[in-house]
């Protein structure tokens, strides 16, 4: 793909192979203030979730004191009660939604990618911020046809509906991350193949497959996470039979008495998917939140 | 592939190396190209289905008068929504709710993001433990981070924010800390401080990224014509991260336009909150008012474009040198 020979060029390039080959070692330490300056802010931001954690151990009584009671004994009263509400349901729902949807966006997206990429398409990169430019309309807009024609057909609290939705709003992402990834396979190496005889089994295999397939991880992860946190659609399309994760968490917007450290176990149960692939895809999550713009 | 031209078809690999009728080569490149359109096709095709019909759809019903509850009065109406989107108080002070709010928690993000990005750019004990704990808010499903911001932080009773005044207060001695009720003295604040919380690691994560694709020989080569190290910053590294910050800055603005979460859980539109996104979600839902919520949906997409043109630009320039067309 990339017809920049010029070494100057590669070194500026945003993510050319010539960057990433002379990227800079980090700056040098220098003063002890920086280190502990950055582990401060890093504490900062992480207290709140630390917070969370350490409340949902709490009881009732001791999350709900001024200040807070962070040496208070612990004890999975807040997750018993969280349990008791019936959160199974809506969680099987999120999955059920997240991990469908997320094979379905690899089926439609890996096969797009590859005639964006290795055997690309006439107008490639306007058909490629086409994608782009769909996921730039607001949700919002397009919920109202959404819900009549879901009620027109009887899908309302579907979940195979919100499937579709779901595979719909991640294509875009999907399509731009693998592009991205498979455009790093050698085409060269590919041809080579083709002239020794190589079947196209054995060319996906032995060529395309050590590069597509981090891809394919990377484009999961970050489809999974954006389907396990959506609320508008599920909100607006399901009920009671279909109801999502997050829709579950609407009920605990209004204060019931003494509730925070079941809300904040509630929290912590829905967010540890998201959190363990987050964590998990560390390196990737730049790219596929900035749509494959940043590597 | 069906209408291929026999002539084309017909060939032998060997002839097909060799010389070719001008007709038979132009068919065969159609051919190709229709081939390799084909494992595009299906996604392209749901794409379009599942995106572009429905917003047809809205600017359709967005000229009628359209309401859940008298169907007997539905029928065109013509610019009637429209005229009401923008007379009433009540949508344009959700236009500038949502300005204020998208304003805000971008550049604060931002700044914030910077500030960080080069804090974590440098060399220090724990660096990737650091950078784990400060992508740690941005994973937190964000039903639950306003709702762990709503009940756990901001409350006014039992909060973190207010027991920690407390305590520096204590240590001072005083048993009278400034014990603000957020959520209804400051209700845009604490949506505010929510989101920001959230998407300062997103704008730390792109500027992270920009600030290691820094060449670090121009760096090295200044430090030794004698540079300082804000001369550096300033002509070197920020000229270097001005697109990471436009791109960190346009994609920020179409996520955080499109807000509801948070506004839906930590105020529920009260006190001046209610964004556009929340707005229609209460106009079609609480008001049954289709028409008037689909009028709303295509300003908001009208506004979504303006921001989104410059956007695909930037995406644009930053995959044009990718590309290195």
């Amino acid at each position: 793909m990339s017809t920049h020979t010029n070494p100057a060029v590669a070194a500026t390039s945003f993510k050319g192979s010539g960057a990433r080959k002379k990227r800079r070692t980090p700056e040098d330490g220098g003063h002890p203030a920086w280190g502990i300056a950055a582990w401060a802010v890093g504490l900062l931001f992480a207290a709140p979730v630390l917070f969370m954690v350490l409340t949902s151990f709490h009881s009732e009584t001791d999350a709900a004191t001024n200040p807070p009671s962070v040496l208070a004994p612990l004890t999975l009263d807040g997750y018993r009660s969280f349990f008791a509400g019936q959160p199974w349901p809506p969680l099987i729902n999120s999955l059920t939604a997240s991990v469908v949807s997320t094979l379905l966006v690899l089926v439609l997206a890996v096969p797009a990618a590859y005639a964006l990429s290795i055997k690309p398409v006439q107008k490639w990169t306007d058909v490629l911020f086409f994608f782009l430019s769909t996921k730039f309309l607001p949700i919002v807009a397009g919920l109202l046809p959404l819900y009549l024609f879901a009620n027109s057909i009887g899908v309302l609290d579907n979940i195979t509906f919100l499937v579709l939705l779901y595979t719909s709003m991640n294509l875009p992402i999907a399509v731009w991350m693998m592009r991205s990834f498979l455009a790093e396979v050698p085409v060269e190496m590919m041809e080579a193949a083709q002239l020794d005889g190589a079947g196209l089994i054995t060319m996906l295999r032995s060529v395309v497959a050590p590069v597509a397939l981090p891809g394919i991880a990377a484009t999961s992860l970050i489809c999974f996470i954006f389907s396990w946190n959506e609320l508008l659609l599920a909100r607006t399309l399901t009920s009671t039979v279909a109801s999502t994760s997050p829709v579950f968490l609407t009920s605990f917007a209004t204060s019931q008495g003494l509730f925070l450290a079941q809300v904040c176990a509630a929290a912590v149960v829905i967010s540890l998917p998201v959190l363990a692939a987050g964590f998990a895809a560390q390196d990737k999550l730049v790219q596929g939140l900035s749509l494959g713009a940043v590597k | 592939m069906t209408t291929a031209t026999p002539a084309a078809s017909e060939l032998t690999p060997e002839q097909r190396t060799t010389y070719q009728a001008p007709q038979g080569q132009a068919a065969r490149d159609r051919r190709e190209a229709r081939r390799r359109r084909i494992p595009l096709l299906p996604a392209l095709v749901f794409t379009i289905a599942a995106t572009q019909l429905p917003f047809l759809a809205t600017i359709v019903i967005s000229f009628m008068d359209y309401r859940a509850l008298r169907p007997d009065q539905r029928g065109f109406t013509g610019f009637d929504n429209y005229v009401q989107v923008f007379t009433n108080p009540a949508i344009r002070g959700a236009v500038v709710t949502t300005i204020l709010l998208t304003a805000t928690v971008v550049i604060v993000s931002l700044v914030l993001g910077t500030a960080i990005a080069l804090l974590l750019d440098r060399r220090f004990i724990g660096r990737g433990a650091v950078r784990t704990m400060m992508i740690a808010p941005f994973l937190v499903v964000p039903v639950a981070a306003a709702l762990l911001w709503k009940h756990g932080i901001l409350n006014s009773g039992y909060g973190l924010l207010n027991g920690v005044l407390t305590w520096i207060w204590g240590i001072f001695g005083s048993d009278s800390p400034p014990q603000p009720a957020w959520l209804t003295d400051y209700p845009l604040l604490s949506i505010e401080l929510s989101l920001i919380w959230q998407w300062t690691p997103f704008m730390m994560l792109i500027l992270l990224a920009g600030l290691q694709s820094k060449p670090g020989d121009v760096v090295e080569a200044a430090r030794m014509d004698g540079a300082g190290s804000w001369q550096i910053f300033r002509y070197i590294t920020f000229p270097h991260l001005r697109r990471y910050l436009e791109l960190g800055g346009l994609l920020g603005s179409i996520y955080i336009v499109q807000a509801f979460d948070s506004v839906f859980i930590i105020t529920a539109g009260a006190l001046g909150t209610a964004n556009l996104p929340y707005t229609i979600y209460a106009t079609f839902f609480q008001q049954q008012n289709y028409g008037l919520a689909s009028a709303q949906g295509v300003v908001v997409v009208i506004g979504t474009i303006i921001i989104a043109t410059f956007a695909l630009r930037t995406v644009s320039s930053l995959f044009d040198e990718e590309t290195g067309r």
